[in-house]
């Protein structure tokens, strides 16, 4: 079996004689898909990096609330 | 910016790091546990030891996958809530992370896969090479996130550009081995090492108060007990350097934890106390309702010495020259002139005024150590709350004694007699559990409320880190925070306890 086959297989198997270890990935993936869909585009939408493209305009903006206060 | 949107968005962070460290402390110290009885398995080839690793690893896996991800969730806050700080650290924060991402991937992908999928399809001994890579990539990631930290308690290796208004790191190693960011590192995991020998010996107690799995249970408690009491004492010694670093770096915050408003030469240790409640800095009224102090002990803790001066809240704030310590109000001055330096060499800058410009810059760089002294309204503000500080430092300090005396308990009577005649002991294994959890949790309060108002020491307070956005949208995603990570808690204990419940003949 070439290299790859044998890595491919070491993970089908391992993941096919699971038991609990089904129920733990069903929770990784639900939670990843919460923290990186609903979290990162619908709560944290909007971020520095987000709203100021460039170096220039997010040392302004963070230069803005720095100042004068 | 209103103080609600700050405690709000302060509230979102804590609630958010409190949860993530509930699931971190047992990956740090269950992955070495584990990497133990499986080097007593190899070395001694029985069955026995097999099937104890291969159960606890299951538990471990348990609680590393609901905790895995938890902690993304802390940097988009940075991004979103935190906007002007994470501008103004730069990359001193982003590198460590950036670090801790690449390696936690390459390790996990890798050797966690080994160490579940590999039994009977890697040699024994490549295996416990994986599992013991396991354990101390687990802690190799904290150490990133703890230098991050560190950073934060005493910034150092770097230089603040106004050009970019941010800061820029100059010296990597100042940074990785700041003293802070390594004592911090250190007790942080000792604390998870205890923390992962306490569950072990908890749940160990709780199949022998069943009667169950009786020599598991027993080789189990011997083991993790051994690592237990080695792991307490490491945490006596990295807990003494760690106030030695505080009283240092942040006298502030050692002053709160120990409720000293009035300096003294050789400092006495509280070590049981009812803070006055009434009590201001001001006033002349006695800190304590109650108090029994060890005398000496907080000055040699602080600075190793008999008779140090520790400095009190009032030194602290008000200034105190015959030991030469300037006041806040000094600060605040000095800060004002940093901060105004800032805008004069921005503003030298628009207008092509290189003589200006330099000036600025060299009033700047000069006050740049007091900036964030510059938003702070008055010296009194300071101070964090010092009751919080006060109650969980005694806290921490109480269980940590207490776990130390446990392991030291459960050794004597799982070597010397029938430790199942010995229920009160059982009982006391089994409730320390959630003990553990309260002190690690105590701890992070101790490091991170003392250290209040900074967000950034001495650069920045919390109030000018925040982002000012709505107040409203940082309610709703505080509240889905604590139904998302309320209902991992609840699937972790859930899915754990129904493992515990099968015994050492279930599977992963």
């Amino acid at each position: 079996m070439v290299p790859v086959q044998k890595i491919l297989s070491f993970y089908i198997d391992g993941f096919q004689s699971m038991r609990v270890g089904k129920k733990l990935w069903a929770i990784i993936l639900l939670k990843l898909f919460l923290i990186l869909t609903l979290f990162n585009y619908f709560v944290y939408d909007k971020s520095i990096k987000t709203e100021y493209k460039t170096d220039i305009q997010k040392s302004n903006f963070v230069y803005e609330n720095l100042k004068g206060k | 910016m209103e103080d609600y949107l700050v405690d709000w968005s302060r509230a979102q962070f804590a609630l958010t790091a409190l949860y993530h460290w509930l699931f971190v402390p047992l990956t740090l110290g269950l992955g070495f546990i584990v990497a133990i009885m499986e080097t007593i398995y190899v070395k001694t080839g029985e069955e026995f030891w097999k099937k104890t690793t291969k159960f606890w690893m299951g538990l471990f896996a348990i609680n590393f996958a609901i905790g895995v991800a938890t902690g993304i969730i802390m940097e988009f806050e940075f991004g979103t809530n935190w906007a002007n700080y994470s501008w103004f650290v730069g990359d001193i924060f982003g590198a460590p992370l950036a670090i801790e991402g690449i390696l936690a991937f390459f390790m996990e992908s890798t050797f966690f896969a080994v160490m579940f999928f590999g039994w009977d399809k890697v040699g024994k001994k490549f295996h416990l090479i994986s599992t013991w890579l396991v354990a101390i990539g687990s802690n190799l990631s904290a150490l990133w996130i703890l230098v991050a930290n560190g950073w934060m308690q005493y910034p150092v290796g770097m230089i603040f550009n106004p050009d970019t208004v941010r800061n820029e790191m100059n010296n990597f190693w100042d940074v990785i081995l700041s003293p802070v960011a390594i004592s911090k590192f250190l007790h942080t995991v000792g604390s998870g090492f205890v923390m992962g020998a306490l569950f072990v010996v908890g749940v160990s107690a709780w199949y022998l108060l069943k009667n169950r799995e009786i020599k598991f249970a027993k080789s189990s408690i011997l083991v993790a007990a051994t690592f237990g009491l080695i792991t307490s004492i490491f945490l006596v010694i990295s807990g003494d350097e760690a106030a030695h670093q505080i009283a240092h770096k942040q006298p502030v915050k050692l002053a709160a934890m120990e409720g000293l408003y009035d300096g003294e030469y050789g400092a006495g240790l509280v070590v049981f106390g009812l803070l006055n409640p009434n009590k201001t800095l001001e006033d002349e009224k006695d800190s304590f309702l109650v108090e029994i102090t060890v005398p000496k002990i907080l000055s040699i803790l602080g600075y190793h010495e008999l008779n140090a001066y520790v400095p009190g809240l009032k030194d602290l704030v008000y200034g105190n020259a015959e030991h030469n310590i300037m006041s806040t109000a000094e600060k605040i001055q000095k800060g004002k002139i940093a901060v105004a330096s800032l805008e004069e060499y921005k503003e030298a800058k628009k207008s092509e005024d290189a003589l200006g410009a330099k000036n600025a810059r060299l009033s700047l760089q000069e006050n740049m150590k007091y900036f964030g002294y510059g938003y702070i309204k008055a010296p009194e503000d300071v101070v964090p709350p010092i009751a919080l500080t006060f109650y969980s430092f005694h806290i921490m300090v109480y269980l940590g004694g207490w776990f130390l005396l446990l392991f030291a308990l459960l050794l004597f009577f799982i070597t010397k007699r029938e430790i199942r005649d010995y229920r009160w002991l059982l009982y006391g294994a089994l409730w320390s559990i959630p003990l553990g959890y309260i002190a690690g949790e105590a701890g992070w309060i101790v490091a991170e409320v003392g250290r209040q108002p900074w967000a950034i020491q001495d650069l920045m307070p919390v109030g000018i880190a925040a982002t000012h956005i709505a107040t409203t949208s940082v309610m709703i995603s505080f509240t889905l925070f604590a139904v998302l990570f309320t209902t991992l808690l609840v699937a972790e204990i859930k899915i754990m306890t129904a493992q515990i419940k099968n015994g050492p003949e279930g599977g992963h």
